[in-house]
Order: structure tokens, then C-alpha cells, then sequence
């Protein structure tokens, strides 16, 4: 492998991914690397558990390529092919835009063409290699329980990865051509969260409005979609075939994704140096916004400091983009809620918990942004302010702006239960409070550019801050129901499970 | 309450540790009025010092007072005093520079219309009328250090602490912030800056302190540093490798 080549290109990419993979599963202390071990372990026996649960119970069945089967495939494999798909999009909008070593890259003698076509490539081997881990357990019980054959599927996966990575690259590049530079970075990130929610999320609402069952499976194996699927020798049963081990249309997917793949490499490679240079020249033209003119007014510090936060969020779609999509996962459970309560004319209180859950995880989004993701700290600190005017500042942004947020809601609940709204405004109000309070605890400094990573920072502040916004809803699911003596066991629960967290935090260590 | 007689900065063995020591008992006292450098090699502890004055490093021991006030007791009343520009300069890509500076202006209280004035006049005399009202995320390194000045300078800080405030600057940026640091000083107020420049201590500072490993090792105008050194008429560069004893350089 001579130095300069492609394959040395390749390989050094590859080293670059391994080390990142490395520090995410075993960076840290001694301690956090044991604990992190035993948690996977423990994470691999829990998924084969559960694999090998369903797939006995399907191989009692038979597995073949029956109508049944083939729907139930195609449709699995495409909700992790949407998957795949956004995080292949992320991946290649990176590519076009992230700085890092671009200059260098762009800089040295090396054909451009190829070392874009290196790491698209890259893309799609990241992309193979996750559908093979997140198909894994089955795949290992299939094997265990019905032969070696099943490590056909293997393949198939690699190649849907391979063919996720080629979409991605035209989807982007297209972006680019049609809206220009500027333009391409926010919608294609847009496009890839949607992507990502959109399908996932509309198939769990089918299945429980249709069958009053959360789980997706309930439609991917239903009578009607089996009745309305095309006859089995439909080429869309390809990818579904190649997942079941048919040479013929394994051979076909893994020749239709590399060629897909070469063609569109092909295509958009020989420009992506020049659109990498131009995605660099919007980054660096100053975007005029109108005329914006400050209006020197007399403001406290805690005022300033509020609007400060306020201004750069609304300024910043991308930002609003990310943190309202947490909300939209929401929806199946809001539907579901609906479906198993609603119809009793109970259906306002059905709404508390979810209102309370989206509160507290926007909360959290937010206080993120306004403690961690200060980009100006040591402005902010050498200030004349005392420090705990600058966090309550801080503090009342962020609940300000989800006070904002949900208000129409709660006024349209009032006029039809007072009781119920103040039930959802104090859930919504102790949740979002938990949800800053774990952020504060927690906090450690980043550039809001990485809002997207900050789950990486800390696993025990991502974990309190999902698990007590469940706690809240259900404490407030079960007040909204006049349940009161659970409602406060609940919440006593949920306090108990801060103040422990709060003694994990780093602050406290401190 | 701030003194008129005080010096600027008044250090009394101040000490840092972090897994060794950072700054080790230092004292060092900056007259009002004057522009100091203060040099040292890579992990010399300047950064360190200068953290510990802004009031962005909490201090193991020692004392810190600026124009007379004590910044660990009233740390508050002692930011009002000082204003603290680091090689990085840290704004907020989503606001304008005069959003910025209104920005600045309202966390130090100022009087709106004085600090509207000022804001107008610092960002003339920096060079930024063009960029006042485009976002920053647009803006040059040399620009956003320029906005980062400007922030600094907005409030008429006693005293002025920069850390490596050249770097990215082009020699026409350079020159304008060195012009408006000179001037700052020429109106009473107090610079330290650290820089790797020696060039650029060599010309603007009166006085300039040398640190190695969080001690002080030197202090004086350069002809008294001259003099340490047993060197006359030799360059600052010379005197500092002589007085940090910089390891790879032959005697």
C-alpha cells in the first residue's frame, strides 16, 4: 500500500472511524469502561433473549417466502432502510460541509474525485455495518436454530446499507443543485430527521388506530396488507428474497446497490470538490438577514440574558428543527392513549401525560442549548453578575420558551377542565424543571453546533432526564384521573430518583 | 471600592493546581496606567494567571485585587473593572456585532445611550461599520477578534487583560488593535497582555514580566531585563530563551 494511494486514503479513513467507535464504547475512566462493558453485555443477552423468543415462535410457523413472510420482510426492511437512509444523509451533508480536515484534503495533490469517492464509500460501509449489527441477534438465532444458510443475509444487508448510502449521495447532491449551498445544509438535515421519524412514526399510528396495537408488526403482518401486497413474483419481493437466501435475488441486490452506488459516485464525485469548496464559500459569505439593528435599551442582566437565548434559538431553524422533532415521536403514544382512553369520554386526561412528556424533553433540548451550548462562556462569567442570576436567567429562558409553547394548549384544555389544565400545567412545569435542573447538574461545555451529540456527554443525564419526564406523565396521568394517592407516590418516586441523580452528577462530585 | 492610587492588579502568592502546579505562589503587581506584557513559554501558567484575574479559574490560594478591590471577596465589583479577550474570540455567530455589543452593554449595565455611542465608535474605529449589522457567523477570525475587542472595550474597563489578542490578525487589524489598546492606556487605563510576538512586547510594553513554570522570573523595562540577562544591547528574544532557559537551544 504506497502512501498517497486510495487504499491508503481508505485505510486511514478507516482508522479515523475505528477511534471514534473506540472512544464512544470504551473511553473514560477504568470504572466507566467496566460499566460500560457489562452493560453491553448485558444489552447482547437481552437482545438474542428476545430474538430467539420470536424467532422460534416463526420457525414453528415455517419461514419461506409466502406472501405473509414477504410482506412482513419487505416492510421491516424498509423501516430500517428509512433509518439507514437519514443517518446516510447526515453522513454525506458532513462530508459537504463539516471543516475538519477539508482544507487539507481540498489543499493537496491527491485527486479530489477520489478521495470523496473514498469516503461516500465509507458512508455506505458505515451504513452496511450497521443494518448487519442492528439485524445481528436475529440473525444469530436463525443461524443457531436453522442452519448457516441464514448467513446469506448478511450480504443482503450489507448491500441495503450500500444502497442507502448511494440514495443519500443523489438525494444531497440534488438538494445542492436545486437550492443551492446555502440552502442544502438545513433542508437536507431536515430531510434525513424526517426520513428517519416520518415512516416509523406513521406505521405504529396505522397499527393503532387500525388494530389498537402499538407495535409496528401489528400491521407488517395483517390480513389487509397481505390481501392488498402485489403477487409473489413481484421484483419489489427482491430485497425480501435476497434477506430469505435466494442466490438469484441476493445476486441482484448486491449487483443493483453497487452499481447504484458506482453510477452515482460517478456522477456527483468528479464535482464534489468544487461543491465542497462552494458549500465552504456560503459558510464563510456573511448571510445578510435584513438590516438587523440593536436597539440599545435599559435591561437588566437577567432580562438581557433571557432575550439573548430567545434570539439565538428563533435565529437558528436547524436548532427549532431538532428540538421540536423529539416531540413528534410522541404521536403514537398520544394516539395510543387515545385509542385505549379516549373513547371512555375521558379523552382530555389522556392528553396530561403526553403533554407533560413532550414538555419535559423539549425542556431538556433547551436547557442544553442555554447552559451547556453557550458559545460566548467566558463572556458571560467574567460579567459582573452573580453567577446565580445568570442561571436563574438561564433558567427562566428555558421555561419561558416551553411556557410558550404550550400555553395555547393548556388555555383551549381550561375552557373545557380548569381541573385538568392545572393538573398539566403542574406536571409540565415539575417536568420541565427536572429536565433543566439534570441539565445543570450535568453541564459541560459545547458549541450549540453539536446539539445533535449531546446525548454522547453524559449517558446518565440523557437516561434521568427521558426516565423522570416518564415519571412526571405518569404522576400526572394518574392526578389528571383523580387517582391523587398514586399520583403523589409517583412524583415522591421521581423526586427521589433526582435527588440520586443529582449525587451522581459531577457537581456534586465537585 | 476602586482607588485611584491602587495599581492595577495586585497579586499576592497566588497558587493553582491541577494534576501539577499550573501557578506556584506568585506575586506580581501592575501599576495603573501601564501596558504589560507578560511572556512565557507554552504551559508557563500566563493563561492560567490571567483565568484567575478575570475571575473564570477559582484560585488554591493567594490573593487578587484589582484597582484596590479584592476580586475573590467581591468578585462582582472587580469584573466591573476588568475586561478579558482570549486568543479565541467567543461570540455568538446568530447576532450582529452591535447585538453583541448591546449584548455586553446590558450584562454590564450601562447607560443605554452612552454604551449606544460607544458601541457606534468602537466599531468605526475597529473597522466593522460595514459587518455592524450582518451576523457573525459570516465573519473572519480576525473580524469576530475584532468583535470580541470591541465587547471588551465597550464597558471602559480599568483594566484590559488579553490573552495572545494578535493571533489571526492581519498586519492592518494588528496595527488598529494595538492603536486602540495604546489609546486606552493613554487615557488611564491598565493592558496586560500576553503574547508570543516579542516583537510586539518589545514595542508596546513599558514594563514585561517573564513566567516559567507558574513562577515569575523576571521583571523590568526591557533594558532592566537587559541588564538580568547580563546582555546589553541584545533582543528580548535572546533575554527570554536566557531566562526561561528554553530546552533544544544551545548556549
Amino acid at each position: 500500500m504506497s502512501l498517497g494511494s486510495l487504499a491508503w486514503f481508505a485505510r486511514h479513513e478507516l482508522r479515523l472511524a475505528w477511534r471514534d467507535a473506540a472512544a464512544i464504547l470504551f473511553g473514560g475512566s477504568l470504572r466507566r469502561r467496566i460499566a460500560g462493558a457489562a452493560i453491553l453485555f448485558l444489552l447482547i443477552a437481552f437482545v438474542h433473549a428476545l430474538a430467539f423468543s420470536l424467532v422460534s415462535a416463526a420457525l414453528r410457523g415455517g419461514i419461506g417466502p409466502d406472501p405473509r413472510t414477504l410482506t412482513f420482510l419487505t416492510g421491516s426492511a424498509l423501516l430500517a432502510w428509512c433509518l439507514l437512509l437519514s443517518q446516510a444523509i447526515e453522513s454525506v451533508t458532513r462530508a459537504f460541509y463539516a471543516r475538519g480536515d477539508m482544507d487539507l484534503i481540498l489543499a493537496s495533490p491527491m485527486p479530489a474525485a477520489g478521495l470523496f469517492a473514498v469516503r461516500i464509500a465509507g458512508i455506505g460501509a458505515g451504513a452496511s455495518a450497521m443494518a448487519m449489527l442492528l439485524a445481528t441477534p436475529v440473525i444469530d438465532i436463525l443461524v443457531l436454530l436453522d442452519g448457516p444458510r441464514w448467513l446469506l443475509a448478511y450480504l443482503a444487508l450489507a448491500a441495503l446499507g450500500l444502497l442507502a448510502a448511494a440514495v443519500a449521495v443523489a438525494v444531497t447532491a440534488s438538494l445542492f443543485r436545486l437550492l443551492g449551498p446555502a440552502r442544502t445544509r438545513f433542508v437536507a438535515q431536515v430531510v434525513a430527521a424526517v426520513i428517519g421519524a416520518a415512516f416509523a412514526i406513521s406505521v405504529q399510528a396505522a397499527a393503532i388506530l387500525s388494530f389498537d396495537d402499538p407495535s409496528r408488526l401489528a400491521v407488517l403482518s395483517s390480513e389487509w396488507l397481505v390481501s392488498h401486497a402485489p403477487a409473489s413474483d413481484s421484483s419489489l419481493w427482491i430485497p425480501a428474497r435476497a434477506l430469505l437466501g435466494e442466490p438469484g435475488s441476493l445476486a441482484l441486490l448486491i449487483a443493483g446497490s453497487l452499481g447504484l452506488l458506482a453510477a452515482v459516485l460517478g456522477i456527483v464525485a468528479p464535482h464534489f470538490a468544487s461543491d465542497a469548496a462552494t458549500a465552504a464559500g456560503a459558510i464563510a459569505a456573511a448571510p445578510k438577514h435584513g438590516e438587523a439593528r440593536a436597539r440599545f435599551r435599559r435591561r437588566s442582566p437577567a432580562r438581557i440574558l433571557r432575550e439573548k437565548e430567545w434570539t439565538l434559538l428563533r435565529r437558528d431553524p436547524w436548532l427549532i428543527s431538532q428540538t421540536l422533532m423529539q416531540i413528534l415521536y410522541l404521536l403514537p403514544a398520544a394516539l395510543l392513549l387515545w385509542r385505549s382512553f379516549g373513547e371512555g369520554g375521558n379523552g382530555l386526561a389522556v392528553l396530561v401525560p403526553v403533554l407533560v412528556m413532550a414538555s419535559g424533553q423539549l425542556a431538556g433540548g433547551l436547557a442544553w442549548l442555554a447552559v451547556s451550548g453557550e458559545d460566548a462562556p467566558d463572556l458571560v462569567r467574567t460579567a459582573p453578575v452573580a453567577p446565580s442570576q445568570i442561571v436563574r436567567a438561564k433558567i427562566e429562558a428555558v421555561l419561558g420558551a416551553v411556557g410558550i409553547a404550550v400555553a395555547p394548549i393548556i388555555v383551549v384544555v381550561s375552557a373545557l377542565s380548569l381541573e385538568i389544565a392545572l393538573v398539566a400545567a403542574g406536571g409540565i412545569a415539575v417536568a420541565a424543571a427536572s429536565a433543566t435542573a439534570i441539565q445543570l447538574w450535568f453541564r459541560a461545555q459545547a458549541r450549540r453546533s453539536q446539539f445533535r451529540r449531546r446525548q454522547t456527554s453524559s449517558r446518565i443525564a440523557t437516561f434521568a432526564e427521558a426516565f423522570s419526564s416518564i415519571l412526571w406523565a405518569c404522576a400526572a396521568a394518574f392526578a389528571a384521573q383523580g387517582i391523587w394517592p398514586v399520583a403523589v407516590l409517583t412524583g415522591a418516586v421521581c423526586a427521589l430518583a433526582l435527588l440520586a441523580v443529582r449525587a451522581m452528577s459531577p457537581r456534586a462530585a465537585a | 471600592m476602586p482607588t485611584e492610587t491602587a495599581p492595577a492588579l495586585a497579586i499576592r502568592g497566588l497558587t493553582k493546581t491541577f494534576d501539577r502546579p499550573a501557578v506556584d505562589r506568585l506575586d506580581l503587581t501592575v501599576e495603573a496606567g501601564r501596558f504589560y506584557a507578560l511572556l512565557g513559554p507554552n504551559g508557563a501558567g500566563k493563561t492560567t494567571t490571567l483565568r484567575m484575574v478575570a475571575g473564570l479559574v477559582r484560585p488554591d490560594g493567594g490573593s487578587i485585587h484589582v484597582c484596590g478591590v479584592d476580586a475573590l471577596a467581591d468578585p462582582v465589583a472587580a469584573k466591573r473593572l476588568v475586561a478579558w479577550v482570549s486568543d479565541e474570540p467567543m461570540i455568538y455567530d446568530k447576532l450582529t456585532p452591535l447585538e453583541y455589543l448591546e449584548f455586553v452593554a446590558g450584562l454590564w449595565s450601562l447607560d443605554p445611550a452612552a454604551a449606544q455611542a460607544g458601541a457606534h465608535e468602537l466599531i468605526g474605529r475597529l473597522g466593522l461599520g460595514l459587518e455592524a449589522n450582518r451576523r457573525c457567523e459570516g465573519l473572519s477570525k480576525g473580524m469576530r477578534q475584532k468583535v470580541a475587542l470591541a465587547g471588551a472595550l465597550i464597558h471602559e474597563p480599568r483594566l484590559i487583560i488579553l490573552d495572545e489578542p494578535l493571533t489571526g490578525l492581519d498586519a492592518a487589524a494588528a496595527r488598529v488593535v494595538k492603536d486602540v489598546l495604546l489609546e486606552r492606556v493613554r487615557t488611564g487605563a491598565s493592558v496586560i497582555m500576553t503574547t508570543h510576538i516579542l516583537e510586539v512586547a518589545e514595542r508596546m510594553a513599558e514594563r514585561i514580566g517573564v513566567i516559567a513554570q507558574g513562577r515569575l522570573v523576571a521583571e523590568g523595562t526591557l533594558d532592566e531585563l537587559r541588564g538580568l540577562a547580563g546582555r546589553a544591547g541584545t533582543s528580548l528574544e535572546d533575554i527570554f530563551l536566557e531566562l526561561v532557559d528554553a530546552p533544544g537551544l544551545a548556549a
